[in-house]
């Protein structure tokens, strides 16, 4: 018990939790937003990937950091597109058109990496994103360091979990946002069009999917592989659910995640006679009960993965 | 009542809509005058649901122009209705259960560049028009626990939130118990002194008689006449509708036999109160008892113990003398017990199967041998029901999705009248039927009554339960009353009946 308050205790483990959080943020806060629309999108680990691949490709090619993000939300929006058009006006089960674009998305990265990039023994690397310490906030003891020393990237996706919320909850466009994901025979009888509706949260959520993907490449690594998200865009899948579809409990649940991820890295250090899988199996495992624990009561979009077709019931 | 100096705020001129084979709309003219009530009289499958959609630019008209104050609008853009001041509130709510009722009435009315939203202010304006109209709601409730009479109030709040000086309603009452519905015309007319347009379509003679100030029928597609609805009289417009003569089925006297389901002192307790609370009735061999009463005051228990889907906790339920209390749907089935389920699409049939195979779902072991289903037979059998109940627009092989209301209850009755049952539940078996549909189903359960069967009917509609039973008696609460005889019958006794006041009831 000791040994896991005086892990609990470190600045160093909290520093880690926000790292290791920030990819599932980017991407629970895209799959957030497509299913507040009513498009379930299972492409995200493939976009993850894929937004993995061309931000780290865009700064291998000499491209300043941001300019990587930005391409990498530019392919992950094409990939939304695609799974947009298939779903939206076409109306095909989500199920499969994201499993798709998943396995199109993934393989995609990897053969464009294999023909454009010269790999040796090593894979080649890149300067990745160094902290940044908050002037003034960074020099506060304990949470300067776990809370304000941290990548760029990091603050930008805490940032976004407000805005996010903010614009879901607050502006008429996220009204509307929500609105057809619960009913859009609703937004067609108020004069909007859903399938427009429908078609941008994807592309925008897909666009976050895969500025998640490119933190890893970018900011937590600096090389790119192909099996390096791991399951992150099941995780968040996941994790929306576990957040009732709300942002401020996506993050919670990222955070949750990350503490449990970053927990065992350092338990498993410490305590020796047990199978190191067992730890790694720790976060997933404690996932899945958080999730029964909590999302029983989740209040579903009533036409999440229901197609829209005009003039039909 | 504002007389018609001023030219029709709405005109649709010789609009024709074809969907396949079919002309659901065939060269439609009408006109609707400043602070008038229009209704659109006709059967389900008339065409008005089309013409309502085109009307509001759901779909685009093949020929003709809808034009609003002298203006033609752009056909299949419900923006362009909607910003000429056409509301219309759609028979299926287009509400969202899990938002509030501020934000089901303000999507749509702010530009969605606008990066806040003015909430004080479409509060303080909901708050307004809810009280200048009389819909009283509150905007901060989700819709999802509302009722079905407030969400409709939402529904006409949202027309009137964008300015709508011509609300429209599609099928307003079908989902509303008579005294919303009541409630609902009495606002609708006090909307048209105001100034408003209203026009409503419907199917119900009564609420058509009462409540408008003009009729335009509507038959296969075609306006077939207009008449002011004080000059005109429910038989003729009934006949108008329908095409011929159609009257309701007149019960036979005829004398009732042995009691065949019994129920005494039954209790059933659901949440922290009884849905069934020492219900007492027999049901007696050629005898159809009436059971009336608003909706949600136990009948869909009542129906849930009679099939076998609830067991009651107290009190005893017998069957030519047999306990069933504890039976299985299947059990029922099989002892010769019929039901007409409340909700004909969630319980009594599967939509996406064929027609032939929910006329055998509920008796498949007789048609199947070594675990195989005799298909040959199953068709038969089906041709046969659909001959003899007169199930039109269907074959065997029809997805049962694709049969209008009145054709699939048919099938729901034919399957269990064709076995000839002891005792039959019908559970509001007309509810959303137009008049020639009640007419039949009105027709088949009088022809199983004058067969010998006991029938328990269950039902919203005064007119039909003291048409069709021969006793009456009213459930409030879980509690049901002592049974009257239908001669006994007026519209006070039932009222006071189904208001709860029993004593006053049995006295007269």
């Amino acid at each position: 018990m000791t040994v896991a308050l005086d892990i609990l205790m470190t600045a160093s483990l909290w520093e880690a939790v926000l790292r290791i959080a920030t990819p599932l943020i980017f991407g629970v806060l895209g799959a957030l937003i497509c299913e507040r629309a009513g498009v379930l999108n299972l492409g995200i680990e493939g976009i993850m990937t894929l937004g993995a691949m061309v931000g780290w490709l865009t700064v291998y090619w000499g491209g300043d950091l941001w300019l990587g993000m930005a391409v990498a939300v530019l392919v992950g929006m094409m990939m939304g597109w695609l799974h947009a058009m298939l779903t939206v006006p076409l109306g095909l089960s989500q199920h499969v058109s994201g499993l798709g674009i998943t396995l199109l998305a993934s393989a995609l990265a990897y053969y464009l990496y294999r023909l454009w990039v010269e790999v040796g023994d090593l894979p080649p690397t890149i300067v990745p994103f160094q902290p940044l310490a908050v002037p003034g906030l960074s020099s506060i003891p304990f949470l300067g360091e776990a809370v304000f020393t941290q990548m760029p990237p990091t603050y930008v996706a805490l940032i976004l979990v407000v805005l996010v919320a903010w614009f879901l909850n607050r502006t008429p466009a996220g009204l509307a946002l929500r609105m057809t994901g619960e009913n859009p025979h609703a937004v067609e009888a108020q004069g909007l069009n859903p399938h427009r509706i429908r078609i941008w949260a994807v592309m925008v959520g897909s666009g976050l999917m895969a500025l998640g993907g490119a933190f890893l490449t970018t900011a937590a690594f600096n090389s790119f592989f192909p099996t390096m998200v791991q399951g992150r865009g099941w995780i968040c899948i996941a994790l929306v659910v576990f957040a009732s579809w709300r942002p401020g409990k996506a993050l919670i649940g990222a955070l949750l995640f990350a503490l449990f991820d970053a927990f065992q890295l350092r338990l498993q250090t410490v305590v020796e006679g047990v199978p190191y899988q067992l730890f790694l199996m720790a976060p997933y495992v404690l996932s899945i009960v958080a999730l029964v624990l909590v999302a029983r009561r989740a209040r579903v979009p009533e036409a999440l993965m229901q197609p829209y077709r005009r003039g039909e019931r | 009542m504002i007389a018609g100096a001023v030219g029709p705020v709405l005109e649709l001129e010789g609009i024709s809509k074809r969907f396949g084979a079919l002309l659901a709309n065939d060269g439609v003219t009408l006109s609707l005058k400043k602070g008038e009530v229009l209704a659109l009289l006709g059967e389900n499958g008339a065409g008005k649901t089309t013409l309502m959609n085109i009307l509001f630019g759901h779909y685009a008209a093949d020929a003709g122009a809808v034009r609003v104050m002298g203006r033609a609008l752009p056909p299949g853009r419900p923006q362009a209705a909607i910003a000429a001041g056409v509301g219309m509130v759609h028979q299926h709510f287009t509400l969202a259960g899990n938002l509030t009722v501020l934000e089901n009435i303000v999507i749509g009315s702010e530009s969605l560049w606008k990066v806040g939203m003015n909430r004080d202010g479409a509060i303080r304006k909901i708050e307004d028009l809810s009280r200048q109209f009389g819909l009283p709601v509150d905007p901060m409730a989700r819709v999802g626990d509302l009722s079905v009479g407030e969400r409709q109030r939402v529904e006409i709040l949202k027309a009137l939130y964008r300015e709508a000086r011509i609300l429209i309603l599609d099928e307003p009452t079908a989902v509303l118990a008579r005294p919303e519905a009541e409630q609902l015309f009495r606002i609708l007319k006090g909307m048209a002194k105001g100034g408003l347009s209203i026009l409503f379509i419907s199917h119900k003679l009564h609420e058509v008689m009462g409540a408008s100030d003009r009729v335009v029928v509507l038959r296969q597609g075609r306006v077939v006449a207009e008449r002011v609805t004080a000059e005109t009289n429910p038989a003729e417009l009934a006949e108008l509708m329908v095409g011929r003569a159609v009257a309701r089925p007149k019960r036979q006297a005829h004398a009732a036999g042995a009691p065949v389901v019994v129920a005494k002192g039954l209790r059933v307790s659901r949440g922290g109160g009884m849905a069934l609370d020492g219900v007492d009735f027999e049901v007696r061999a050629g005898e159809i008892l009436g059971i009336v009463g608003v909706s949600g005051n136990g009948q869909a228990m009542l129906g849930r113990v009679l099939s076998g889907l609830a067991r009651p906790e107290g009190g005893s339920l017998t069957f030519d003398g047999r306990d069933i209390a504890r039976m299985t749907p299947r059990q029922a089935v099989r002892m010769g017990i019929g039901r007409v389920p409340e909700d004909r699409h969630a319980e009594g049939v599967v939509g996406d199967l064929a027609v032939w195979e929910n006329a055998v779902l509920e008796r498949l072991r007789d048609y199947a041998r070594l675990g195989f289903v005799r298909r040959r037979a199953a068709m038969d059998y089906a041709e046969a029901l659909i001959a003899r109940f007169d199930i039109r627009g269907a074959g065997p092989r029809t997805r049962t999705r694709a049969l209008s209301g009145g054709n699939m209850q048919k099938l729901i009755l034919g399957r269990n009248l064709a076995a000839g049952p002891r005792f039959l539940l019908a559970n509001q078996p007309t509810r959303g039927l137009d008049e020639g549909a009640i007419a039949a189903v009105h027709q088949e359960l009088l022809q199983a009554r004058a067969e010998g069967a006991a029938i328990l009917l269950i039902s919203e509609d005064l007119d039909e339960a003291v048409g069709l039973a021969d006793r009456l008696q009213a459930i409030v609460k879980g509690k049901l009353s002592a049974p009257i005889a239908a001669e006994a019958a007026d519209a006070r006794k039932l009222g006071l009946m189904m208001a709860g006041v029993w004593g006053t009831a049995d006295a007269h």
